[in-house]
């Protein structure tokens, strides 16, 4: 068992969670990574996505974030996520219709640049759609 | 002298009146509860943004190529003033102290050459800035069947100024609003949002900070991080306007209430003594008449 360390993750509207874990689980900008207690002060933007949240006593939660960063220094790791929704209360229906954005997003593109990053994240929230069905069931 | 009727019907309107403010005290009360719940529980989060910004901007100190927004364009010739005031009156002087505040500063931008332009948040101040400023209010953008605000609402009013931003539309924005202290005080401040203000207790706790390793480059992550930065700053804002335009209201309607007992008071006993003496007159011409006789 890894050794806990603080864990926070923090939208604009509350504290979602605040305790000891073990290893969490980050989708950062440049790929997945597992954080552990120990890690160098570290800094990544965070992609739409899941992290598995390891507890100390050695619960998984899963919670949906979108938008934000990670930020991890000496006393903890911190997300800031603009959104952060447990996965049980995630609604299919919720990503469909973001979804649904994403998708008006590529087609309202003016640029390619700007389409580059429209179909991205429209790839990213598919595979969350995917993520939550799969633990829905 | 009014008549027994009027005095009467005097009392039972300002009765309702009465019963009126009471009412929108307590509803006040118990907005403002919920109110200042939600502008707690979104302190962390601005709290821990500050404290990042500060640890990455202290690297970008001076440089030549530190992002526009935190830097600034490097002229401060067009202003752009983000006025957040509420959207319903009766809160004592909630909206008018802001919307001086924000007045002041524009007339001394406009003395200094400096050119101004308004974005108004909430009805109540674009009413009584139109008056002054009808030509500079460049948009108002009201949440009137908005019940609680959520971040969604503060990211479209974020995003709308940093659109104009970056259309070089002005140079430095700053943010009006009132702190939530106490529910009998409010303080209307003004915050610069663009470039953006490391508040200085931020920036010490920065200076223990490590060094960071980061994905993508600092620089990216800061350009991420600035415009969200402009969000939560107007999200903070709102939620502390929520509060306090609650916490005016409530003591508002609270001495109104006041002073409407006081009122029912004088007109009853106003009512009572014209009441006596016009017995006492009716009294006094029976025993004269029957004097007479």
């Amino acid at each position: 068992m890894a050794e806990a360390f603080k864990f926070e993750l923090v939208s604009p509207a509350r504290l979602v969670l605040s305790e000891e874990v073990s290893q969490v689980v980050v989708p950062g900008l440049e790929g997945d990574f597992t954080m552990l207690n120990g890690h160098s002060p570290f800094m990544t933007t965070v992609r739409p996505g899941v992290v598995e949240v390891t507890s100390a006593s050695g619960k998984v939660s899963k919670i949906f974030v979108r938008g934000g960063f990670a930020d991890a220094s000496p006393s903890g790791l911190t997300i800031l996520a603009e959104q952060a929704i447990p996965v049980e209360e995630l609604k299919a229906d919720v990503i469909a219709r973001e979804i649904k954005d994403a998708e008006e997003d590529v087609a309202d593109a003016k640029t390619d640049e700007a389409r580059r990053v429209a179909r991205e994240k429209l790839d990213q929230l598919r595979s969350v759609l995917g993520a939550a069905r799969s633990t829905a069931h | 002298m009014p008549s027994l009727k009027d005095l009467r019907n005097r009392i039972a309107s300002v009765k309702a009146t009465q019963k009126i403010t009471k009412a929108m005290q307590m509803v006040a009360a118990a907005k403002l509860r919920r109110a200042q719940q939600a502008a707690e529980a979104a302190r962390p989060f601005a709290e821990r943004m500050n404290a990042v910004l500060a640890n990455l901007a202290g690297a970008f100190d001076g440089r030549p190529d530190a992002p526009a927004l935190l830097a600034g364009t490097g002229k401060s010739d067009v202003h752009l003033l983000v006025v957040c005031t509420a959207e319903r009156g009766l809160c004592g002087a909630f909206n008018s102290s802001i919307a001086r505040l924000a007045r002041d500063t524009a007339n001394r931008l406009i003395a200094e050459g400096k050119q101004v332009k308004i974005l108004c948040v909430g009805r109540k101040g674009a009413d009584q800035l139109r008056r002054l400023f009808a030509d500079k209010i460049v948009e108002v953008i009201e949440f009137k069947s908005v019940k609680q605000i959520g971040y969604d609402h503060a990211d479209g009013v974020g995003k709308k100024i940093l659109t104009m931003f970056e259309a070089g539309q002005f140079d430095v924005a700053t943010l009006f609003f009132s702190r939530f202290k106490s529910v009998i005080s409010q303080v209307p401040t003004a915050q610069r949002l663009i470039p953006a203000e490391i508040p200085a207790d931020a920036k010490k706790s920065a200076g223990a900070g490590a060094i960071y390793e980061c994905e993508p480059s600092e620089e990216e992550i800061l350009l991420d991080l600035l415009p969200r930065n402009v969000s939560t700053q107007v999200f903070r804002a709102l939620l502390e306007n929520a509060a306090s335009e609650q916490g005016s209201r409530m003591s508002a309607m609270d001495s109104a209430t006041r002073n409407a007992g006081e009122m029912i008071k004088k007109l009853t006993t106003t009512y009572n003594r014209s009441r006596q003496a016009m017995i006492t007159k009716e009294l006094i011409e029976i025993i004269s008449g029957a004097e007479a006789v």
